[in-house]
């Protein structure tokens, strides 16, 4: 590192007014645009799959061969909604998404039994617990990233890269100082592949 | 002496291990003096690559001094000397080294049966990168057998400082060699995918190269500020769409060259997208996310380049071959011929033309390393670049 490069990152804390607004963001959890968006789907899912629960309790119990089940799906719907709202609603997702992995447990627990017996629509269950598992897998994913962002940065860091460019000058003077290099014929690729004006001019 | 060890996904410890031992008449032992975390170690630490093994020593990007040589270095290395290792090893007498081709050198891979089981034909022997690539012990320890040392080592000046050079082992002629096998043009838009350590090399190297505009794609926000203290305008992946704004930048014509400095572990803004990449990764259907790769073949303008310096190991799904060959593309890609470009970025560095230090954002002892992987893989604390000292 250049001598006076050091001298600028001995230079002390820069002015806070100068600071990028990322640098005095608050201090939550910073998952990447994919899981936000993952997780907001599930949020609208469970909402979805909750209101299915509240509305067509039977309809499903009657499907999976445990007539008996439609009020314990109720309140899965109940919860599912719940766990909805609480994942669209909080600033942080991550105990919600949790949440509903538990609740993944829960279903697959209470759909289970209907493999035993003599259920006639064993292969009704079959297909409620295959999807059940692949929401499974989803659910943890999720959590697993939510869990695992970085931090954003809070007010204690307060790192500023904006003159990190690895040049003496300004970046922009630095364009093209390299341009004498020729760049090996082998490595840019076979000459005939060259667009036909360079290898013409 | 100590070392950073691989246990298993995401457990590496500091632990003491055995001093190692000139094996060969070519090697040479290096008291290593810095290292660094490479952005691919996290895909071994993350266990996304296969053939890792409890008690391999981690550490591809070192520099150190020479305790000891074998007698077949024969002159070429001196005790006490300062060198950087690249991170390829190479015998410098295979067909492909002749040629400067030191990747894919065919003699340094002890391995070679493997490799030639998974790739159809061997590539180079690498420090601490898997069993696949010769299973050698990596550079983030106290000292590091250096095999076929006459020709695997980098001089460098006494008066350029560790951090100066330290890259010359592996990110800064990765982003180098990404820049130059694009064969950028003074008219050329340059986008780079990643604002890793790699991707900001790059971005330094296709500035140098004369680029025209440098854009570079990601979601970080500080590794973004750092992009653009580098000549690049930057694309935030999670405000707007890469594609409009590429457009947009290019008069509706797309970037003639795109580079992938992300590789295996990308995460497409697409939600949609990255949950069946995950998924499929998860159960074993695919090894790597191409998120990157599909986002580039899309966007680059036809009869463009792409050049991929981000670390690919096993299967893909989903490329768009369609786009890819109807438009004509290109892709350049390969692990670095270290040794091929360093005389000249040595220089370049001597006569400040860029310092490569710029990066360094953590600084660490050698047993603070398995929280530094933590903190680097978790873009903690801002981590851009860690170097650990032994």
């Amino acid at each position: 590192m250049s001598e006076a490069m050091s001298q600028r990152r001995r230079s002390g804390d820069p002015d806070r007014s100068e600071l990028p607004s990322y640098l005095v963001s608050d201090p939550r959890r910073r998952p990447d645009p994919a899981t936000r968006e993952l997780a907001q789907g599930l949020g609208w899912f469970s909402i979805g799959l909750g209101v299915t629960e509240l509305a067509c309790a039977g309809a499903i119990a009657r499907w999976l061969g445990m007539p008996r089940s439609a009020p314990v799906i109720q309140a899965y719907g109940v919860r599912e909604l719940l766990q909805g709202v609480g994942i669209l609603g909080a600033s942080d997702p991550t105990p919600w998404v949790s949440a509903r992995v538990a609740g993944d447990a829960l279903d697959i627990a209470t759909v289970l039994p209907g493999l035993e017996g003599h259920n006639p629509r064993k292969d009704n269950v079959l297909i409620a617990l295959v999807a059940l598992a692949g929401v499974t897998a989803i659910d943890v994913i999720c959590a697993r990233s939510l869990s695992e962002a970085p931090l954003a940065p809070s007010e204690r860091v307060r790192r500023d890269y904006r003159r990190r460019s690895g040049f003496r000058r300004r970046a922009e003077a630095m364009r093209g100082a390299a341009r004498g290099f020729k760049p090996p014929l082998d490595i840019i690729g076979p000459e005939a592949m060259r667009p036909w004006t360079l290898t013409n001019a | 002496m100590r070392a950073l060890v691989w246990h298993g996904t995401e457990d590496i410890r500091c632990d003491t291990v055995p001093d190692p031992k000139i094996e060969d008449d070519r090697d040479a032992i290096i008291k290593v003096t810095a290292c660094a975390i490479c952005g691919s170690d996290l895909h071994l630490y993350d266990h996304f690559m296969p053939g890792m093994e409890k008690g391999d020593v981690m550490g591809h990007e070192f520099m150190g001094e020479v305790v000891e040589t074998g007698k077949g270095v024969d002159g070429a290395l001196k005790k006490g000397e300062r060198i950087v290792v690249p991170f390829t090893i190479i015998c410098g007498e295979c067909d492909q080294c002749k040629r400067g081709y030191f990747s894919v050198c065919e003699r340094s891979n002890r391995n070679k049966d493997i490799a030639d089981k998974a790739f159809g034909h061997t590539t180079a022997g690498l420090f601490g990168y898997t069993h696949l690539t010769g299973g050698y012990q990596g550079g983030q320890a106290e000292y590091v057998r250096v095999p076929f040392a006459d020709k695997t080592h980098i001089k460098v000046p006494e008066n350029l400082s560790d951090e100066q050079v330290l890259f010359l082992g592996d990110i800064f002629p990765t982003g180098w060699q990404a820049a130059v096998q694009a064969d950028i043009q003074p008219t050329d838009t340059v986008a780079i995918w990643g604002a890793g350590p790699v991707g900001q090399m790059t971005i330094r190297s296709a500035l140098l190269l004369g680029a025209k505009q440098v854009v570079c794609i990601d979601s970080v926000p500080e590794r973004l500020e750092m992009a653009r203290a580098g000549g690049a305008t930057t694309i935030d992946n999670s405000e707007e769409s890469v594609v409009e704004r590429l457009n947009e930048l290019t008069g509706g014509k797309g970037p003639e060259k795109c580079i992938d400095a992300v590789g295996m572990e990308a995460h497409s803004p697409r939600a949609l997208e990255h949950a069946y990449d995950r998924v499929k990764q998860a159960v074993m259907l695919e090894s790597d996310r191409a998120s990157v790769l599909r986002e580039m073949i899309y966007v680059c303008r036809p009869a463009g380049i792409l050049s991929i310096p981000g670390v690919y190991g096993g299967l893909i799904d989903k490329v768009p071959m369609g786009a890819l060959m109807n438009k004509g593309l290109t892709i350049r890609t390969g692990q670095t011929h270290v040794n091929r470009w360093t005389d000249d970025l040595v220089k370049r560095i001597d006569d400040g033309q860029i310092d490569p230090s710029f990066v360094i954002t953590h600084r660490a002892k050698l047993d603070q390393g398995p929280e530094m992987y933590k903190t680097f893989r978790d873009k903690k604390d801002n981590c851009i670049k860690v170097v650990l000292r032994p």
